[in-house]
């Protein structure tokens, strides 16, 4: 039993884990734990790679076939220099994927809204496949939608906190309106989490702090795995509605009958 | 607005009561605090804070895992010039000190970038003393100039400057600012800074608001242990960050931990703050703030500097020079102090790993900061 593919901006993927690199105690940590999540969409930090060097250590751990490169713009604070380093990016990683991030505030790195909605219309048209880090803001994912980003990507608590899905409320909002694939990002702390994103119709989950800082790194990859196919598994399977108290065995309507 | 009447109300032996006043119960409020306060700061830097260092330090690695991750960063200073105009009476550069004062070129700067680089560096930190006729705000300019085709990230502690040097030195490439405060203890930042520009207590105070409001990526505080009680230093620091937090939000911080160290014909320290004193404050610190990055430099021993990193520490230097020219130039020329551990760059990436760290080089791109026209 397999879970329906996942297509953005028409790639598709069988797995709907998406992971970071960063916080890993080694490279060659890292590309164990990613190969084991099965993931095929993994984010690279602009700042931490040297794209001039064609030796550069993490890119080398990350030369899959399956790994499809999706380069983040952290630390920048504005839409100008977002545009900026997508377009050295693009050329220096030769994709034109971007996951646009832009948290101004370096102690919470929450996501700007107006420089994000600015940086993304933008770069929609200069040809990017624009994946955006925001804040679960159903009202920003469809003005961000109808200038033409590829999915949207609200957090479900701030970045590294592993606390969860404290915006549940609004993903549910968020994944009932939205038109473009929905990428629950941030805050995700354990398996649990991821699945319980899953089961609440989010199209994929990205998970970094969570598997790099785990005790054993590979095998918590190997659980997110997991739980992102179930729960996934489970959405399709259309849950049962939970129920506080036991059905009425005898119903109240059959003298209608 | 500005750090000035916040300091201004609080009292340096007011302060100092206060933090030597704390209890064991106010220990443990401050250690089961879900957020901890400037109050539970002072009472996780006091003496009755000792017997719970352990848990401290157990705390400390765990929240700093969380944010930074299995990652330390490495950094090394680039001195630039020991040309000064300050009396500053624990410094080797210091203007009364008869030593052979030396100002690199753009040429010998770019030679000893190139052992840098060699050795892997991204992050450099340049250093000057303060000569406003030869190492000016031009002279910083075509330094930052100069060297920012080799390196991703330039951080620079060097004299204290007006708004708009930053302002013109920041689109340069200028990334960082380091400005330690020394003491927060205005009679004795006097005694000990008796001459130059530096003597002004309250233009120094007064740098990081400069530094906020000319849009500084990140900033480093800190003071120099050992002129005046660490605690209640300590509590200024963090009386300052906490005011520049919320008052220059996009800004990063870093704080430094520099002990006094013998240097050529100057004073002993008045006040000893031992290791176990250092690792008590920098768990406090982290602790008190998850996110403010901590700096550890080759002042400290090999040995400290080996159980330091799991303890709090985010960013350290390796293979340091502290005088100018000492790379290649002119190794033999008078440093600023003596460093502590001569391990090189690679020794101390070999050690950063096999305490399961991964030692990164890089954590900024020139890229990410370009104004656009």
């Amino acid at each position: 039993m397999t879970m329906q593919p996942l297509v953005i901006a028409g790639r598709t993927f069988s797995s709907r884990l998406f992971t970071g690199t960063g916080k890993f105690s080694s490279a060659p940590l890292m590309e164990e734990a990613l190969l084991v999540s099965g993931s095929e969409l993994v984010t690279v930090a602009l700042k931490r790679v040297d794209v001039t060097d064609a030796h550069d250590d993490l890119l080398g751990h990350l030369s899959h076939p399956q790994f499809q490169l999706l380069p983040n713009t952290s630390g920048v604070r504005t839409a100008k220099e977002a545009v900026f380093a997508a377009q050295l990016a693009r050329e220096a990683l030769e994709t034109n994927w971007l996951k646009l991030e832009i948290h101004p505030d370096p102690k919470y790195l929450l996501p700007d809204p107006v420089e994000t909605l600015k940086a993304a219309e933008e770069l929609v048209k200069l040809g990017f496949v624009v994946l955006p880090y925001i804040h679960a803001d159903p009202v920003l994912c469809k003005r961000l939608e109808e200038v033409g980003v590829a999915a949207v990507m609200p957090l479900g608590s701030p970045i590294g906190s592993n606390k969860g899905l404290l915006t549940r409320e609004f993903l549910e909002i968020i994944i009932d309106q939205s038109r473009v694939p929905v990428v629950v990002d941030a805050g995700i702390g354990a398996p649990s989490h991821a699945a319980a994103a899953m089961e609440l119709g989010a199209d994929a989950v990205l998970v970094n702090t969570a598997i790099a800082v785990a005790g054993q790194p590979v095998q918590m990859a190997h659980a997110f795995r997991l739980a992102v196919e179930a729960g996934r598994l489970a959405y399709e399977a259309r849950l049962a509605a939970p129920r506080a108290h036991a059905e009425a065995s005898s119903p109240l309507t059959s003298f209608l009958d | 607005m500005s750090f000035r009447p916040i300091f201004d109300a609080h009292r340096w032996d007011d302060v100092k009561a206060s933090i030597y006043a704390k209890t064991a119960a106010d220990v443990e409020r401050a250690l089961a605090a879900p957020k901890c306060t400037l109050e539970d700061f002072k009472a996780l830097i006091s003496p009755a804070a000792a017997p719970y260092l352990e848990q401290m330090a157990r705390l400390s690695n765990q929240l700093t895992r969380k944010r930074f991750g299995n990652t330390v960063q490495l950094y090394v200073p680039l001195y630039l010039s020991n040309e000064c105009q300050n009396i500053c009476t624990y410094c080797g550069f210091s203007l009364d000190n008869k030593i052979r004062r030396r100002t690199l070129s753009s040429v010998e700067m770019l030679q000893e970038a190139t052992v840098l680089k060699e050795w892997g560096y991204e992050h450099v930190l340049l250093v000057t003393g303060e000569a406003n006729q030869t190492v000016g705000v031009d002279y910083l300019q075509k330094a930052i100039q100069t060297l920012r085709p080799h390196f991703a990230h330039i951080s620079m502690e060097v004299q204290p400057l007006d708004r708009e040097d930053y302002e013109r030195l920041i689109p340069d490439g200028l990334h960082t600012v380091l400005v330690y405060q020394e003491t927060y203890h205005q009679e004795d930042y006097k005694k000990h800074h008796p001459k130059g520009k530096k003597s002004n207590f309250y233009y120094r105070l007064d740098t990081p608001d400069r530094l906020g409001q000319a849009g500084i990526h990140k900033m480093g505080l800190g003071v120099l242990f050992g002129l005046e009680d660490w605690r209640t230093d300590s509590f200024f620091t963090a009386l300052h960050l906490a005011y520049l937090e919320r008052t220059y939000w996009q800004t990063r911080y870093s704080l430094s931990f520099p002990r006094l160290r013998p240097a050529e014909g100057l004073l002993q320290p008045k006040v000893e703050m031992s290791d176990r004193e250092l690792v008590q404050l920098i768990c406090a610190y982290r602790l008190l703030n998850e996110e403010v990055e901590l700096s550890i430099s080759t002042r400290e021993t090999p040995t400290f500097r080996d159980h330091i990193i799991k303890l709090g520490i985010t960013s350290i230097s390796a293979g340091s020079k502290t005088n100018p020219g000492g790379y290649v130039v002119e190794p033999e020329s008078l440093e600023q102090f003596e460093i502590s551990d001569e391990r090189s760059p690679a020794e101390i990436a070999a050690m950063i790993r096999r305490q399961g760290y991964e030692p990164v080089w890089k954590d900024w791109d020139q890229a990410l900061a370009t104004p656009v026209p």
